[in-house]
C-alpha cells in the first residue's frame, strides 16, 4: 500500500465525516426548532425597513 | 400583500424586525467579487481553449471579445436590476417581480441546473487533477471517486456552516488563482530575458474561416460563464445597492484582463492544433515556460480555481432553490433557514446528492453542455427583463444602486449575441439543445397546470415599490 492508497482512504473517511456532520446537525436542528420558526424568513424584509424607493 | 407583517416591531429577531430568521447579512463587495470571479476563473484554466480547436487562435480571440461584450452587458444589466431587487434567488426574483411567475419558475430552474451541473463538472475535474498529480508521482490507477465526493461534501459542509467563511474561502483561493495568471504573463512576457513566447511563428489565419469564429463562440463563453452568479448573494450583503454593482463590475473587469492574458500567453506557447485539445492549457503553458515555480503555481491555481467554482456554484444553486421554496414555487420545506448558521440548509442538503449523481454518473462534456445551455437561456431572459423593468419602473420612479448606461443598446446587443451563441451551440450540440428545451417545456406545463395553485400569489411580491407604470 503506497501513499496514494492511504490518501484515497483518507478522502473516503473525510467525506463520511462531513456527510455525517451535516445529517446529524440537520436532524438535531429540525427537532429543536419549530417549522414556523425555521421558515420565518421573508424576502425583502430589509428593503421594507430601510429603502423607501423614492427619489 | 404578504400575510406576514414585515414591518412588525414585535418580532424582534435576527432579521430586520419583522422576521425571526433571515440569511445573515455579513458580506462586502470583496466577497461579491470572489463569488463571481471564483465561479468563472476555472474557465480560464480549462475549457476556453476548445474555442481554439473550433476556429484557430484568432477565432478564439474574437470569441473572447464578443463574449466579453455579451457578459459586460449581463453585468451592467444585472447590477442595475439586482441593486434594486436585493433578494436571494437573483435573476429568479427579478423575473418574479418584473416579468411573471412562469418566467420566474423557468429562470429559477435555469439557475439551479446551471450551477448544480457546473459544481458536478468541477468535482469531476478535481478528481481528474488529483489523478494527474498521482500519475506524475508514478502512481497509476488512482480511484477518482473519493476525491470527487470529498470535494462536494467538503464544500457542502462549508456552505452549510455559514456564508461568511464560505465566501471568504472563495475570495482567498480565487485571488491566488488570478495572481497566478498575472505571474505567468509577467514572467513569460516581461521578466524572462529570453521570452518563450513565439507568436510570430505560431499564429495562423482562420483555418475554418468565419464559420469557425461563430463555432468558437460556444466555448468563448467559458472565459466569463457564471459572473451573473453575484446576484445570488443579494440577500446576504450588508449594502446591496453598493456592494452588488461594485463587486459585479469589478469582477467582469478582472475577467476581461484574465481572459486576454490567458489567450496571449497560451497562443504564444502552443500551436493551435495542440492548444485546441489541451485539458489544462494554463498548466501546460507553465510547463512549456520551463519554470518549475510557475508550474507549481499554475498547478495549485488550477486546483484552487476548480474548488472556488464548485464552492460558488453550491452557494448559488442553494440560494435559487431556497428562494423558490420560500415562495412556494417548490415545496416550502426548502425555504428554511438554519437558526445558528443562517444558511438555507435544507436546500444545500437537497442539492448534494443531485450533484453527486451527475459527478459520478454522467460524462463531463454532457454535464457542462447542460450547464452552458441553461446559463444561455438565462442570459436570453435578461434583455427582456431589463426592458420591462425600465418600462414599468422608469428611472424617476424608484431608487437604483446603479443605472446602466445607453439603455436599451446593451439589452439589444445581448439579445443579438445570445442568438449567435445559440446558433453556435446548435452547430455542435443540436440534439442536447432540443432535449433541454423539451425538458423546460415539460416542467413549465407542470408548473402552470399543477404547481402554481400552491403559490400564495400576493405574498410573493414583497418589494415596497410603487405600482408599475401603466397598471
Amino acid at each position: 500500500m503506497d501513499m496514494w492508497n492511504i490518501v484515497e482512504y483518507a478522502a473516503w473517511g473525510l467525506s463520511i465525516v462531513f456527510g455525517l456532520y451535516i445529517v446529524i446537525n440537520w436532524t438535531k436542528t429540525d427537532r429543536t426548532y419549530s417549522e414556523e420558526e425555521l421558515m420565518s424568513s421573508r424576502e425583502g424584509a430589509l428593503e421594507a425597513m430601510t429603502e423607501e424607493h423614492k427619489l | 400583500m404578504s400575510d406576514t407583517d414585515i414591518t412588525s416591531t414585535e418580532m424582534d429577531g435576527m432579521g430586520p424586525k419583522g422576521t425571526k430568521l433571515g440569511l445573515a447579512r455579513v458580506l462586502g463587495p470583496a466577497h461579491i467579487w470572489g463569488l463571481g470571479v471564483g465561479i468563472v476563473l476555472v474557465g480560464e484554466y480549462m475549457g476556453w481553449n476548445f474555442a481554439v480547436g473550433k476556429g484557430g487562435a484568432y477565432a478564439a480571440l474574437l470569441a473572447c471579445w464578443f463574449a466579453g461584450i455579451l457578459y459586460s452587458c449581463v453585468a451592467m444589466i444585472d447590477s442595475e436590476v439586482t441593486s434594486t431587487v436585493a433578494a436571494a434567488g437573483g435573476q429568479y426574483t427579478q423575473a418574479k417581480h418584473i416579468v411573471g411567475p412562469l418566467m420566474a419558475f423557468n429562470v429559477g430552474l435555469y439557475l439551479v441546473f446551471a450551477y448544480t451541473m457546473l459544481a458536478a463538472a468541477n468535482a469531476i475535474t478535481f478528481g481528474f487533477l488529483i489523478d494527474t498529480v498521482a500519475g506524475m508521482t508514478g502512481h497509476d490507477g488512482l480511484d477518482q471517486r473519493p476525491f470527487i465526493i470529498l470535494a462536494i461534501m467538503f464544500l457542502a459542509w462549508l456552505n452549510y456552516r455559514g456564508v461568511l467563511a464560505t465566501l471568504t474561502f472563495s475570495l482567498v483561493i480565487t485571488a491566488f488563482a488570478f495572481c497566478a495568471i498575472i505571474a505567468l504573463f509577467l514572467t513569460t512576457a516581461v521578466f524572462m530575458a529570453d521570452s518563450p513566447l513565439r507568436h510570430a511563428e505560431l499564429m495562423t489565419d482562420l483555418p475554418y474561416g468565419w464559420l469557425g469564429v461563430i463555432a468558437a463562440m460556444h466555448f468563448g463563453l467559458w472565459f466569463y460563464l457564471g459572473i451573473e452568479g453575484t446576484c445570488q448573494a443579494a440577500e446576504e450583503v450588508r449594502s446591496p445597492a453598493r456592494s452588488l454593482p461594485f463587486g459585479t463590475l469589478a469582477g467582469i473587469m478582472t475577467l476581461l484582463i484574465a481572459a486576454s492574458l490567458t489567450w496571449y500567453v497560451c497562443v504564444g506557447l502552443m500551436p493551435w492544433e495542440y492548444l485546441g485539445q489541451s485539458g489544462v492549457p494554463l498548466f501546460d503553458a507553465a510547463r512549456l515556460s520551463g519554470s518549475t515555480t510557475l508550474m507549481v503555481l499554475l498547478g495549485v491555481g488550477t486546483m484552487f480555481a476548480t474548488l472556488a467554482s464548485a464552492n460558488g456554484c453550491i452557494n448559488d444553486a442553494s440560494r435559487a432553490w431556497f428562494a423558490m421554496g420560500r415562495d412556494h414555487y417548490l415545496p416550502d420545506w426548502f425555504g428554511a433557514v438554519h437558526p445558528k448558521f443562517r444558511t438555507p440548509y435544507r436546500s444545500i442538503i437537497f442539492l448534494v446528492p443531485i450533484a453527486l449523481v451527475f459527478a459520478l454518473g454522467a460524462p463531463l462534456d454532457q454535464v457542462i453542455t447542460f450547464s452552458i445551455l441553461s446559463g444561455l437561456l438565462g442570459y436570453t431572459f435578461m434583455p427582456l427583463n431589463v426592458i420591462l423593468f425600465r418600462r414599468k419602473w422608469p428611472l424617476d420612479s424608484i431608487k437604483r444602486g446603479y443605472e446602466h448606461p445607453f439603455h436599451p443598446i446593451p439589452a439589444i446587443i445581448l439579445l443579438c449575441l445570445c442568438g449567435v451563441t445559440f446558433f453556435a451551440v446548435f452547430l455542435g450540440y443540436g440534439s442536447q439543445l432540443v432535449a433541454m428545451l423539451s425538458f423546460y417545456i415539460i416542467v413549465s406545463l407542470w408548473f402552470h397546470f399543477w404547481r402554481y395553485r400552491f403559490v400564495r400569489r400576493g405574498a410573493q411580491f414583497t418589494m415596497p415599490w410603487p405600482r408599475p407604470r401603466g397598471y
